[in-house]
């Protein structure tokens, strides 16, 4: 399947998209996209609301066919290894589980897909297994000590954890994240960030992120990918997060400034938000 | 107590434990409208069996059930939105009204529309003691087999559809569960208070447990102790229907675990007990 691709990555990359082209309806949402995903490697997805980020994600997951080119997640067709990908949606329907223990949401990602239910006394072993599971899940985003509180109870940033165990617990080897750095405030995108970081290295995951805001991704970012109209643009931050290759991408000037301690700061990208906790930002299209 | 209480006491709790379980998914799933409007065709079922000369029985089954794989259809992924269901409601309930005219131009409507709005769980016999602890079975047997994905397809909808969970089918399989418990309380609470039983222990649980096997459990114990309670008083004071009683009851406990649940709340708790009440959350 992989023949076609013109990329000359290592055969082991968990996802492989090559010239990909997508089209919603009569509109063609982008083409010509390229991207490669290695185990323990953080990729963040960006571009304007609209320019077809958590399109991409459906793609990966099987959900939306390509109209051209090729995709290949995890050495198969998309959709094929779906127990294997972690997944945050972007809109996340949370008040059904106000008064859910957080630790049962967890266990959902583990066990959610499962049929029937245990009788009492048996299959101890693997319960206990799964248990320890969700247990590792939560130490690994420091959530134990709030996960037996009701999911409602919890700050936006815990429940932003608790979303993201259920998503690794069951150890994927690739992770689909759509903002999550969504109505966060500073302090907790960073730490969430780092958070993500962490795992995607110490479980040598691939990590997809969707965001709008390369900000305060920079610093812990291995590549981007951006896509503006119609366009994407891979590569490693250095490469990519230039003045010269984002003005051409976005067709507007886009200045990235270099800090004394050597971080960058990209000033400029439309849709960059005014102010974090912006809910509802998305779906006004301004791709 | 004597006999006539136990076909009552069976079918009633039978039912309530069915409508308990039942009950839970659907509060969580913010679907107790779609109960209501369940219970409302209900009613037009009965009154339909009446006119076309089968059981009403046979009438309340026959349309909760279609009403509710239709509603299921329209809803597909997503659950069925108050607008269609409202409109819904009223339309079929305007056929009931219909369906109770021709009745009585016919001489015929006393009972059989009584029966079908408040229930008559005192008249129930031995056979439909068995048919209503059955169809409990049935359902229980289905919410045990389907409860984890239910539970994922309700929390995470889009993340259990990209894990290939079917969330389509589960909420037809939610929808009919519902409709079934539904025609079968009919006949014990009536089509005007049935809900008691699906949305009070079930709402009740879910102030008191935050895990889901205890809450699912909670909401039966609740609904069982409303029937029996109920029932006791009702029979200890006969100018009281037992369907106005079960639901008080039900009602009551509701109210006293949303007491317990925002006493528990308060921030003077949440800081191990330690400091004085200042506010609730
Ligand atoms: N179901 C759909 N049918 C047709 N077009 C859609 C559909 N969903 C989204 N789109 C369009 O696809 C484009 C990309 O959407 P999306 O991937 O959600 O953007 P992003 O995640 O980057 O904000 C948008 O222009 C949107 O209008
Ligand atoms: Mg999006």
């Amino acid at each position: 399947m992989a023949g076609e691709s013109h990329h000359t990555g290592s055969p082991s990359a968990l996802v492989r998209v090559s010239h990909g082209t997508v089209v919603r309806g009569t509109s063609t949402i982008w083409s010509d996209l390229n991207l490669e995903v290695f185990p323990g490697e953080f990729t963040a997805i960006l571009g304007p609301n609209g320019s077809g980020k958590s399109t991409l994600l459906q793609v990966l997951l099987g959900r939306m066919p390509l109209a051209g080119g090729s995709a290949e997640v995890i050495g198969a067709a998309p959709g094929a290894r779906r127990a294997d990908i972690g997944y945050l949606p972007q809109h996340r329907a949370i008040t059904a589980a106000e008064r859910i223990r957080a630790i049962d949401i967890v266990g959902l990602g583990l066990t959610g897909a499962r049929w029937g239910f245990r009788i009492p006394g048996t299959g101890t072993a693997e319960a206990r297994r799964e248990r320890a599971q969700i247990h590792e899940a939560l130490d690994l985003v420091g959530a134990s000590h709030y996960a037996q509180r009701a999911f409602g109870e919890l700050s936006g940033g815990e429940q932003q954890r608790i979303l993201i165990a259920q998503a690794i617990v069951r150890k994927p080897a690739f992770l689909l994240l759509d903002e999550p750095l969504d109505s966060l405030d500073l302090p907790t995108q960073a730490s969430v960030v780092a958070l993500i970081r962490e795992v995607c290295t110490h479980q040598q995951i691939g990590v997809l992120l969707v965001a709008h805001d390369v900000n305060p991704l920079l610093t812990a970012l291995d590549q981007v990918l951006y896509i503006a109209n119609g366009h994407a643009l891979q590569g490693a931050v250095d490469q990519v997060i230039t003045s010269s290759q984002l003005s051409a991408l976005f067709g507007m000037p886009i200045e990235v400034l270099t800090a004394a301690d050597g971080r960058r700061v990209v000033i400029g990208t439309p849709d960059a938000p005014h102010h974090h906790g912006h809910r509802h930002s998305d779906g006004h299209g301004h791709g | 107590m004597s006999g006539y209480l136990l076909p009552a006491i069976i079918a009633g709790s039978t039912i309530a434990v069915a409508c308990g379980i039942v009950g839970w998914f659907i509060v969580l799933r913010s679907q107790v409208f779609a109960a209501d409007a369940l219970s409302h065709f209900a009613f037009t079922g009965a009154i339909a069996g009446l006119v076309i000369g089968i059981s009403p029985q046979l009438g309340v089954f026959g349309c909760t059930i279609a009403c509710g794989a239709l509603l299921a259809a329209i809803a597909g992924r997503t659950l069925a939105d108050d607008l269609t269901i409202g409109i819904g409601v009223t339309w079929v309930l305007g056929l009931g009204v219909l369906a109770l005219a021709i009745l009585s131009r016919n001489g015929n409507e006393g009972t059989g529309a009584a029966t079908a709005l408040f229930g008559s769980i005192n008249t129930l016999t031995g056979v439909d003691a068995v048919i209503a602890a059955s169809i409990a079975a049935v359902v229980i047997g289905v919410i045990a087999v389907i409860g984890r994905p239910l539970l994922y397809a309700s929390l995470n909808p889009v993340a259990a559809h990209a894990r290939g969970v079917p969330v389509r089918l589960l909420n037809a399989l939610a929808f009919i569960a519902l409709a079934t418990v539904v025609a079968e309380a009919t006949q014990a609470l009536g089509a005007l208070l049935l809900l008691a039983l699906i949305a009070a222990p079930a709402g009740a649980a879910h102030h008191l447990a935050h895990r889901p096997a205890a809450g699912i459990g909670i909401a039966a114990g609740i609904g069982i102790a409303s029937v029996w309670v109920g029932l006791a008083i009702s029979y200890c004071m006969p100018t009281l229907p037992a369907s106005s009683a079960i639901a008080t009851v039900a009602a009551a406990a509701f109210a006293a675990a949303a007491l317990i649940a925002t006493l528990r709340r308060s921030p003077a708790r949440r800081a191990r007990r330690h400091s004085v009440i200042t506010h609730t959350h």
